[in-house]
């Protein structure tokens, strides 16, 4: 598992501007790549964890989608399945954690050690 | 640090004044178990010597060891000095209960060094996992170290001088969208636990998670804790010992008082004062009111149990 967080930061940035300016970054290439690839070829989206919150709570992919989750929070979460296809293990700040969806339904899940955090994907044909 | 600085600090600190100071995260509560329902002393340090006490016991909490984000990036070194706390009392407690979330990853090296600081205070602990502490494959690492003796994820109960002590578990099995959790087969095992005994012994029941719903929106509670007190209300004194929150919290109920320590590593707010219960960062020279430990007086012929809460720093 990475070491947490907190290597020390270029200034003048603050510590959670700069991990946020990297997720947009982060997202912008991974959209990028959704809308530069052909139909047929692996299709990528992503997912935030923050502040005890999933983001988007409902996330709405085409079938054969890879979803990264990433935890930007300071405190360890998990993604894990409401119906146990799939389960992170303790993803702690930083970590990343990704799902394929193979075919179209609507999948909940939730953090194992915060239940009361949950999200969807729904994943169309 | 001294004690009389730590007593001036306090002094004057009603209970109702305590449950108006909800920001602080604790070192440790002192509790006193006397026949009836617990009563806390407030927050003086010398109470505990002035009270004749057949049984005291401390209360630490929330440790969480491999921590080091700015809201304390030296989770060690406050555990050491809640450690050295309970090793300057004036009356030497009988044992600890240590409420989860030793570490924070459940990393064998976190295990190693919660293990060789808390084992200085010299006193048997007797744990109850939090969820920070199961995140290994299998979560064998807790079990290994402290569940050898203990049935399901972790649960057990033992007696001292009188007193009923039965550890729970409501961090395994959580339902999508629930609270803490403890189950069914932990609920039968604690009837049968349960039976048998008198009205008359005093319980203190301790887990991670509040048994009583604290706060709903950011899963402060047990979905089944309901269950529990059920099985517990015949009894006239029972205490219900928590951490996670890591703030202090109480309330009485009938025959039952519930109470949840300081952790000794991080604060957190106050319910609904910030987007979410994560670590709070507070000015250097205030975490240390924050953080603590708790001690629990029992006297026989009292009804309650005297809970002392005290923060590394007045």
């Amino acid at each position: 598992m990475r070491r947490p967080v907190f290597t020390p930061i270029p200034a003048p940035i603050p510590g959670r501007l700069w991990l946020s300016a990297a997720a947009a970054l982060l997202a912008g290439v991974l959209s990028g790549a959704v809308a530069s690839h052909a139909v047929g070829s692996a299709q990528e989206a992503s997912a935030t964890i923050d502040n005890f919150t999933f983001a988007p709570a409902q996330l709405t992919v085409k079938t054969g989608t890879k979803v990264t989750w990433r935890n930007e929070d300071d405190i360890p979460h998990t993604v894990a399945s409401s119906s146990r296809l799939f389960k992170s293990k303790a993803l702690d700040t930083d970590d990343s954690f990704s799902f394929t969806f193979t075919a179209p339904g609507t999948y909940e899940y939730f953090c194992s050690l915060h239940p009361r955090m949950t999200g969807s994907v729904v994943v169309e044909p | 640090m001294s004690d009389a600085t730590q007593s001036r600090g306090n002094t004057g600190l009603s209970r109702r004044k305590v449950l108006e100071c909800m920001t602080w995260a604790g070192t440790g509560v002192l509790w006193t178990v006397s026949g009836g329902v617990p009563r806390s002393l407030g927050i003086i340090d010398g109470a505990l010597a002035a009270e004749p006490s057949k049984l005291s016991f401390m209360q630490i909490s929330d440790s969480h060891v491999g921590f080091d984000k700015p809201a304390n990036p030296n989770v060690i070194g406050t555990l050491e000095e809640a450690l050295a706390k309970v090793k300057s009392l004036p009356a030497k407690p009988s044992f600890m209960i240590h409420t989860g979330d030793i570490t924070h990853l459940s990393k064998p090296a976190e295990f190693d060094n919660a293990q060789s600081v808390i084992s200085k205070a010299g006193l048997d602990v007797h744990y109850v996992p939090g969820e920070h502490d199961l995140l290994d494959e299998d979560a064998k690492l807790y079990r290994e170290r402290y569940g050898k003796n203990a049935k399901g994820a972790g649960w057990y109960s033992f007696d001292a001088n009188g007193v009923h002590f039965v550890g729970l578990v409501n961090v395994v099995n959580l339902k999508a969208g629930g609270l803490g959790n403890l189950g069914d087969e932990q609920l039968t095992w604690l009837a049968d636990d349960l039976k048998g005994k008198s009205a008359e012994t005093p319980v203190v029941v301790f887990a991670h998670i509040p048994l009583w719903t604290v706060y709903e929106k950011w899963g402060w509670g047990t979905d089944d804790g309901g269950r529990a007190l059920e099985l517990l209300k015949r009894f006239g004194s029972v205490t219900v010992l928590n951490g996670h929150i890591h703030q202090v919290m109480q309330k009485v109920e009938g025959n039952v008082a519930f109470h949840t320590a300081m952790a000794t590593a991080f604060p957190q707010p106050a319910p609904g004062t910030a987007p979410s219960p994560g670590p709070m960062k507070v000015a250097d020279d205030k975490l240390r009111s924050l953080l603590g430990i708790t001690e629990v007086n029992f006297v026989r012929g009292q009804q309650r149990l005297a809970l002392i809460d005290k923060p590394l720093q007045g």
